[in-house]
């Protein structure tokens, strides 16, 4: 049986328990998929799972707290489920994961950037092994998935669900590059050149928070500090400044949080390099406190906690 | 009037233009394609996709400043200077359905009784020189809303690709004004070429989808929250989707403290937002994302055209769908509130 059929399988002997169990179908055309929520056997029919199926679907469980809901999730996914454990968002007792053993999903960016005309004028999609046919416009093109690979996928090193009820598919040695091209190039700029990229690209924010509401960890939502009028912490002028001032306000309430899903970055409809700050930030905490968020449960986030001394930080030894 | 304008020529005329006017036009953009304020030697992209932002901030800014309160010392009178906007704008390059946008503002921020100083201004000091589209994208459906991929309305200049250059049609007599440049020349039998270019990009998009059962349709569903929950399922609630729309209009305003002075400031509201209709109380009529949605979409296919003469208050552009971080289609939604079974 194929690892859908598996999966379904899976799914169909808890549903009847469950309120929804969150997956993916097919979305508005045929390069994008979208979340599914599974109620009934007939939905089940729609249910897909490969390299479109982007969404962390982690993102959704705080909406359902207090019912019990089954979610499908990549080992990306699985490690926002552990941190949302962790800091008791959410219950696990609540929650039936769908583990999936992941082949790494595509950026629709670098789709777009591969195909000979733009991705909005698709016709349709062969899912191969190991690309993609993709026409487009009348022409048709093949994209191998190694070269479209999300920048995530490049460096993960969990691609199975570290935590689920039901794993699915057959488990990978995972073999991940040490670092990322464009990282690393960013990191080398210099204070001035870096603070001119952002001043530039800051400058096409439009403020939506699709970043925000589309991560896992952006459990205040309707209560965002960003939004709140009373008091008024950011000016609602669209500016560099004050969007980089959000940007900086979500980044450090990240820190050590992060699961490095890539999902604000996906989200955003401008394309704003996000992940630029996500994993500088994540370096930063991995490097003080030797701690990876959701990568184990019941860890506790360094900054959700206190240590009279901690090991790292040398605060009285100078 | 009917010309026909080069490609080159078409830059020099953006040239022509951001000498006297502020000309936005789509630029390539880090992967994304935006309207930019126009400089001589930026590179225009006006054929690879849609831009993924909408030109209205061109007669809606995204931050527009209403009055600036000064005041030099505590003790003395603050002096509060309003801020027209000022200047001429030049939107060039947009699709059809971005600049039919405006048309659904037209009828809130201009009535008997109000009239919206800056929104008008602004209108009146613009030009949208539009770009007929050749080929739909998934996503458009403006043959649904009353429109087409060479609908005139809302533009000054239509532009259709032919050849090495555009057939370019006056639509009203500022757009007139601008094609008495000497950068157009005469159409000759280009536009015969146009129709068909046109025709043909309106075959492409198929048979519309009859919105005309929506409006009554959605408000059967108004109290329908299990309907509203399931739509809203995938929704994240960010605003996305209100941020990119061409017609999309409400605002919010915010007085920036700045110390001994102070501004008053108009920005974008979005009704996916939870303070959106927060109120002073604490109370929230639209407490959670169904009931935002359900507004977002109720607005644009039912109160608005109830309103308006029938108008939908969406021009089709399907921006609210390619940029959903979740894929939430708004088609699919009014389809399943027309087609629910009692």
């Amino acid at each position: 049986m194929s690892q859908l059929d598996d999966l379904k399988t899976a799914i169909k002997s808890r549903l009847g328990e469950l309120e929804c169990v969150i997956g993916w179908e097919q979305g508005y055309d045929p390069l994008h998929a979208t979340p599914l929520f599974i109620r009934s056997e007939a939905d089940l029919d729609r249910l897909i799972i490969g390299p479109l199926a982007v969404h962390n679907l982690a993102t959704y469980l705080t909406g359902w707290k207090g019912k019990k809901v089954g979610v499908v999730v990549k080992g990306c996914d699985s490690r926002s489920v552990i941190e949302l454990m962790n800091e008791k968002l959410v219950s696990r007792d609540d929650v039936v994961i769908f583990g999936l053993c992941c082949d790494g999903v595509v950026s629709q960016r670098k789709i777009r950037a591969a195909l000979p005309a733009d991705p909005g004028f698709v016709e349709s999609v062969e899912i191969g092994a190991d690309s993609l046919k993709v026409t487009v416009a009348g022409q048709a093109a093949t994209l191998r998935l190694a070269d479209v690979q999300a920048d995530k996928c490049l460096v993960c090193d969990t691609p199975d669900a570290i935590v689920s009820d039901f794993l699915i598919g057959k488990a990978h040695t995972p073999a991940p590059a040490p670092s990322l091209k464009c990282q690393d190039e960013f990191e080398a700029k210099s204070d001035a050149e870096k603070f001119a990229f952002w001043q530039e690209t800051m400058g096409r924010c439009i403020r939506c928070y699709a970043c925000r509401n589309a991560c896992p960890m952006c459990v205040c939502r309707d209560y965002c500090i960003a939004t709140s009028r009373d008091p008024l912490w950011v000016s609602q002028e669209n500016l560099p400044s004050e969007n980089m001032m959000f940007q900086m306000i979500h980044v450090s309430h990240l820190a050590g949080r992060c699961t490095e899903c890539g999902e604000c970055e996906r989200a955003c409809p401008v394309d704003i390099p996000l992940m630029l700050l996500r994993r500088y930030m994540n370096k930063q905490v991995r490097d003080v406190f030797k701690h990876e968020a959701g990568k184990a449960l019941d860890q506790t986030p360094p900054l959700l906690t206190f240590k009279v001394e901690e090991e790292r930080i040398n605060e009285r030894g100078w | 009037m009917e010309k026909f304008i080069t490609k080159d020529n078409l830059y020099r005329l953006a040239e022509e233009l951001a000498a006297t006017c502020r000309v936005l036009a789509p630029v390539a953009d880090c992967g994304t394609v935006t309207f930019r304020r126009f400089q001589p030697g930026m590179v225009l992209d006006l054929h690879s996709r849609m831009a993924a932002v909408s030109p209205k901030a061109a007669t809606f800014p995204q931050t527009e400043t209403l009055l600036v309160v000064k005041r030099e010392i505590p003790e003395k009178k603050p002096e509060i200077i309003e801020t027209l906007p000022e200047g001429k704008n030049v939107v060039l390059g947009c699709r059809p359905c971005g600049a039919r946008g405006k048309l659904i503002f037209d009828p809130v921020y201009e009535t008997d009784k109000i009239k919206d100083p800056y929104y008008l201004q602004r209108r009146r000091n613009t030009v949208f020189i539009s770009l007929a589209c050749d080929r739909p994208e998934t996503t458009c459906f403006c043959h649904s809303v009353g429109s087409g991929p060479a609908d005139p309305s809302g533009s000054d200049v239509l532009l259709t690709l032919v050849g090495e250059g555009y057939v370019a049609r006056s639509v009203t007599p500022e757009g007139e004004e601008i094609m008495k440049l000497a950068l157009f020349s005469d159409a000759g039998d280009k536009g015969k070429e146009a129709d068909a270019k046109n025709a043909k990009a309106r075959e492409m998009m198929g048979e519309a989808h009859d919105y005309a059962s929506a409006p009554a349709k959605l408000l059967a569903r108004f109290d329908d929250m299990d309907f509203w929950l399931a739509q809203s399922a995938k929704c994240i609630s960010c605003g996305a989707c209100t941020y990119m729309c061409p017609t999309c209009y409400c605002f919010n305003i915010t007085d920036d403290d700045l110390g001994l002075s102070s501004q008053r400031i108009r920005t974008w509201d979005n009704c996916m937002s939870h303070t959106f209709t927060l109120e002073g109380s604490g109370h929230n009529p639209r407490s959670t994302k169904a009931h935002r949605l359900k507004n977002r979409v109720g607005h644009k296919f039912s109160y608005y055209p109830d309103l308006h003469k029938g108008v939908i208050a969406c021009c089709g552009c399907g921006r609210c769908i390619k940029q959903c971080p979740t894929g939430v289609d708004i088609r699919q939604i009014v389809k399943a509130a027309q087609e629910y079974a009692e």
